[in-house]
């Protein structure tokens, strides 16, 4: 056996801090304290993607975890996703206005072209780009001008969105210096914080914005199977615990996923609507867009 | 391949015209009782294995054979205590296996679509001529054995061509199942014929809670009530249908089937509000009455995109 190469045994990065340039390291006890607004301690970033599902996807560099999953024509897979864009986020809008709350709404270039009458119906709300669609994922096999052309593609079919969500979150080691070379300001990928962070690339700065995979519906809900009760216990023992620290640490905030396909069901829209008038009853606690956040964090 | 099937257009949930059930009920609810032969030995399919492992799969295989030999029964006379008639999802080469099963369906006045012949047997790959004969195969099989002219149709295991919509709506099929994508009817778009998608569900059927999401029958009827509460209370605003998808083989287990009762119990309790009908009855009201109107709604929402299932 000759064994891999030597180089795989060489450690060039290894060294203090951080492996990459964004960001610098940080322990969460040396980080400046962050005041919202109104006396409140911990911000909430309801982020609800809009996503297009192809029928044929190219599963390039890998599926999307919401991709069609039989063979092709996969109509039950496109229809249970597509009830989210026609049916479902209806639901979750209503909710949102019933608590008079604002959320960020993370829309794939195909949706906006597709459908008009939904993105109408977004105005109040905050609208993010979301790559083109969910066949379009940003990966490290994309040349620059490939994902420069995505990233193009995305934010023209916009009314001038300011951040930014990957789809299926994925990255490029150069999506960053991409997005803040396009003038985005934020961006809603990354979560190795409880507070905003501010990224370097040499085409300037990006915030970025955590969001919480694991509290995420699709994550909690559908992907770990455990059930809306235990979805708004979660989120609120986490909202506990990060009003409990504020003294130490100032503010702190929580990005939350609303899948139309899955909060937007039927037998689960009750906890959307519990979780906002949970947290509508809690003076410490306060809804914020994606545009509010950043813009806070700037002040 | 296409990347949109293009099968239906956008309708925003939000502003619908109203639908009204008949007898100026909110929700319209049926439940289809899946009637199902799994092959032994199926052949196989280049697309699709039948068991997940090898075949035969004595587990499965007789698991489903305890749904036929046990379980109809006691989901039969549980809907019987309820007057619930149901429509029968069925593979129509159970009418020859297992007659029994057929005659105490047509003894409670059940309505049967077509499942396809085997949920073993799967469309991938079959040319429009096969798909065809299946056609033909459902119609005759189930007129034998009858006297009804199916209407409805769910493809076998949910697999379909590009061929399947428009072949049941050339053949006079008023219904599909196989559409997951709304909780009101809608046209489709298919070259001929006049073929509603119609709410089923995989949300709520018992394949998917009990085997995928692994509820215990407890959530079950939980999350039941819940999505029935909710499609009641929007049903006031434009009728909703709700589906409740079954297999004897999952809901009929002792363990389960007491509990379930409880969420019919509920949704039954609502006798004022909740149109009791089968697939066909709500599809002919809705061909009847807000087929013309749903298509111009549509339409002057600017969403209409034209041409027909996988042919833009």
């Amino acid at each position: 056996m000759s064994g891999l190469s030597t180089d795989y045994l060489s450690y060039p990065k290894r060294a203090y801090g951080q492996d990459h340039s964004f960001y610098d390291w940080r322990l969460s006890q040396n980080r400046p304290k962050l005041e919202w607004k109104n006396g409140v301690k911990v911000a909430i970033c309801l982020i609800v993607p809009l996503e297009f599902f192809p029928l044929n996807p190219s599963g390039v560099p890998y599926k999307h975890p919401g991709a069609m999953v039989t063979p092709y024509p996969d109509l039950r897979h496109f229809t249970v996703r597509d009830y989210g864009n026609r049916v479902g986020v209806y639901r979750i809008l209503e909710a949102l206005e019933e608590a008079k709350s604002q959320a960020t709404f993370a829309v794939n270039g195909e949706i906006a072209r597709r459908y008009a009458p939904l993105l109408q119906k977004l105005e109040g709300h905050e609208i993010l780009a979301h790559g083109v669609s969910t066949n379009h994922i940003h990966h490290e096999g994309l040349s620059r001008q490939e994902e420069e052309a995505l990233i193009d593609r995305a934010l023209n079919a916009l009314p001038s969105p300011k951040g930014w969500m990957s789809p299926a979150r994925g990255q490029s080691s150069r999506s960053l210096e991409l997005l803040a070379q396009s003038g985005l300001d934020y961006c809603l990928d990354w979560e190795m914080d409880q507070v905003p962070v501010m990224a370097k690339t040499d085409k300037g700065d990006i915030m970025l914005i955590p969001n919480s995979y694991e509290l995420s519906d699709f994550t909690l809900l559908h992907t770990r199977r455990q059930t809306e009760e235990s979805w708004v216990k979660q989120i609120m023992s986490a909202i506990d615990m990060l009003a409990e620290e504020h003294e130490r640490f100032g503010g702190q905030m929580l990005g939350l996923t609303l899948t139309p396909y899955i909060i937007g069901q039927p037998f689960r829209i009750w906890a959307l609507r519990e979780l906002l008038s949970r947290i509508g009853a809690r003076e410490d606690v306060r809804i914020l867009t994606a545009a509010q956040i950043n813009q806070d964090f700037r002040e | 391949m296409k990347a949109d099937p293009n099968l239906y257009d956008y309708w925003p949930y939000a502003g619908r015209p109203k639908i009204v059930w008949p007898g100026g009920k909110k929700l319209a609810f049926w439940i289809a009782p899946n009637i199902e032969f799994y092959e032994f030995m199926p052949p196989n399919n280049t697309q699709r294995q039948p068991w997940p492992n090898a075949i035969p799969n004595v587990q499965q295989y007789s698991q489903r054979d305890f749904g036929n030999r046990v379980g109809h029964l006691r989901l039969m006379e549980l809907l019987d205590r309820y007057n619930l008639r149901g429509s029968v999802s069925l593979n129509v080469a159970l009418c020859d296996h297992h007659p029994e099963i057929i005659e105490d369906c047509v003894k409670r006045d059940w309505e049967f679509f077509s499942h396809g012949i085997y949920n073993t047997r799967y469309s991938y790959g079959m040319s429009p001529a096969q798909e065809q004969e299946v056609l033909n195969d459902s119609i005759a099989t189930v007129e034998k054995a009858t006297g009804q002219r199916i209407r409805g149709y769910l493809a076998p295991a949910l697999t379909h061509t590009e061929s399947t919509l428009d072949l049941i709506a050339e053949n006079d099929f008023w219904y599909s199942c196989d559409l997951f994508q709304d909780d009101q009817p809608q046209p489709l778009k298919t070259k001929s014929g006049k073929l509603v998608s119609m709410p089923y569900s995989l949300e709520v059927n018992d394949v998917i809670t009990y085997s995928v999401m692994g509820m215990d029958p407890d959530r079950y009827s939980d999350i039941l009530i819940r999505h029935f509460d909710q499609l009641l209370l929007e049903g006031e605003r434009s009728g909703t249908v709700m589906c409740i998808p079954l297999h004897a083989y999952l809901v009929s287990q002792p363990h389960r089937l007491k509990v379930f009762e409880k969420a019919l119990a509920h949704i039954c309790a609502h006798t004022d509000d909740v149109w009791f009908a089968t697939g066909k009855e709500i599809a002919e009201h809705f061909r009847d009455n807000y087929w013309d109107s749903t298509l111009a709604d549509i339409k002057a929402r600017g969403v209409a995109a034209g041409g027909t299932g996988f042919a833009p």
